[in-house]
């Protein structure tokens, strides 16, 4: 699928010379990246390496120090809503709602990125919600909040995933359908950009691509 | 004959398979295009309009508020609080209330306000969901739009309601009921959308409830000079249109301003 993908070469994602400066720290410099169809990355680091800062910076939603992030070989500033049709961001925060219901947060999540709301219900099912479609997010669990935020993945055929940590508080039998998910969403000439601590199991190594950040002591910018 | 009669409806068909598709309710009937979208693998994705957006998001924050009640009833609670205290710490004089009443009304309207203005995007911002509006592909004014009429509809709405009725405990002057409501109708949106202003600033710091004041509170005392002017004059039983024009322009001012200015600050805030 790799190398079928790798024909229609234009990237999805792109950066170049991308630097972070976070809190007067230097967290990356001069980092290019280029993302095709069909990958699947996961950036590695240890806490504090600047992992979410650069999921963030790739998704628009922050500014980088200095460099330039390209949706298929346009400036993300200059195609804005074309971008975001084909960006789903999963970040540390659910976005989910505690005075609404299951069901009513994952129908304004989805249309509100422009998605079908049909079979809301269906896609619950699948992150095994089913019951608790009518009870209010604020009486469930925390894996069950990140739950309902990640059943957006089921419906979604936008290409560009980002996904912070995207495991967190999730069952093991939750990640490995997750991880299969991943698979399959590579496979029908998508991407997906995650960071996570622990190993991905059911997706084959030669099929990951790894982005390593460092944190090193002495980066201070002077 | 027959024919010709079935390709017109053809036509018609056509013509409302093309209608349904830029029309933004058109998510039942449209069977024909989804199959053939999902067959070319390509989205599902519903054509963006301005108006599902805006009514998306108002939906969304009146169910909020509907369930969350403590965002309607403590303004309004301290609006009330406030007025009534009034004749208890001046006196029952019916003068002295009728010269002060346009003032503690309009000084109390604008403080409720305050106070409710953090929760516009201060929860939003906690549990992840105004990234997620951020990132959407709807232009930001239109979110930021529909969330600050469902603001008003909160705590706008609600106070002018019942100001009629705190006017009455304070004795003001009967000629100057209109002018009141008037003030009301076209100054507490303004609150609502400076407002929304200050808390897109605000809202990435931690404790900015101080801050919040000293950046708001100078931009409404324009709105409550002319609408307190305009309440004095109808008192007189003189023509008050002329601060009416002028709380209607700061309306429309930022009603078309603010909304981008907003979008601005809380890219700013998130980054």
């Amino acid at each position: 699928m790799n190398t079928l993908s790798k024909k229609n070469s234009i990237p999805l994602l792109s950066a170049k010379n991308l630097t972070c400066i976070r809190e007067e720290r230097l967290l990356f410099d001069e980092l290019s990246l280029q993302i095709n169809p069909g990958d699947i990355v996961q950036v590695e680091g240890p806490n504090g390496s600047g992992k979410t800062s650069l999921l963030r910076i790739l998704s628009g939603l922050s500014q980088p120090y200095d460099g330039k992030i390209f949706y298929k070989e346009q400036l993300i500033s200059r195609c804005r809503e074309e971008f975001h049709q084909n960006l789903l961001y999963f970040g540390h925060l659910s976005g989910v709602k505690g005075e609404m219901t299951a069901e009513e947060n994952l129908d304004f999540n989805l249309a509100l990125h422009g998605n079908n709301t049909e079979d809301c219900l269906a896609y619950l099912a699948k992150v095994n919600l089913s019951g608790f479609e009518d009870s209010l997010a604020s009486h469930l669990s925390a894996g069950q909040h990140r739950r309902i935020a990640l059943a957006r993945l089921y419906q979604s055929n936008v290409p560009i995933w980002i996904l912070d940590e995207p495991f967190t508080a999730i069952d093991k039998q939750g990640v490995a359908s997750l991880e299969q998910l991943f698979t399959l969403h590579a496979e029908r000439g998508g991407c997906v950009i995650l960071t996570t601590h622990q190993d991905l199991i059911s997706i084959k190594p030669e099929q990951i691509k790894k982005i390593t950040l460092d944190y090193s002591y002495d980066s201070a910018v002077d | 004959m027959t024919l010709k009669a079935q390709s017109t409806k053809e036509t018609e068909n056509l013509t409302d398979i093309i209608d349904d598709t830029f029309t933004d309710d058109a998510f039942a009937e449209n069977t024909i295009i989804d199959s053939a979208t999902s067959q070319s693998s390509s989205q599902s994705l519903q054509p963006l309009s301005y108006r599902h957006a805006f009514m998306l998001v108002l939906k969304r924050d009146l169910t909020i508020a509907m369930r969350h009640k403590d965002d309607i009833i403590n303004p309004l609670l301290f609006f009330v609080i406030v007025v009534t205290l009034f004749p208890l710490g001046i006196g029952p004089e019916a003068q002295t209330l009728s010269r002060i009443a346009p003032g503690i009304i309009w000084v109390a309207a604008l403080l409720a306000t305050l106070l409710s203005l953090d929760r516009l995007f201060k929860s939003d911002h906690h549990d992840g969901s105004l990234e997620q509006m951020l990132l959407s592909p709807h232009p930001i004014f239109i979110l930021v739009l529909a969330k600050i009429f469902a603001h008003w509809l909160i705590t706008g709405l609600p106070l002018i309601l019942i100001a009629p009725l705190l006017a009455v405990l304070l004795h003001l002057d009967e000629h100057s009921y209109t002018a009141l409501l008037l003030t009301l109708l076209l100054g507490t949106p303004v609150l609502s959308l400076l407002g929304a202003v200050g808390v897109a600033l605000t809202v990435g710091i931690k404790k900015g409830g101080v801050l919040l004041s000293l950046l708001v509170l100078p931009l409404y005392i324009p709105v409550l000079i002319f609408a307190t002017s305009a309440i004095d004059t109808a008192a007189l039983g003189l023509p008050y249109s002329g601060q009416l024009a002028i709380i209607a322009a700061l309306f429309f001012g930022s009603l078309t301003l603010a909304p981008f200015a907003v979008g601005a600050a809380l890219k700013v805030s998130t980054n």
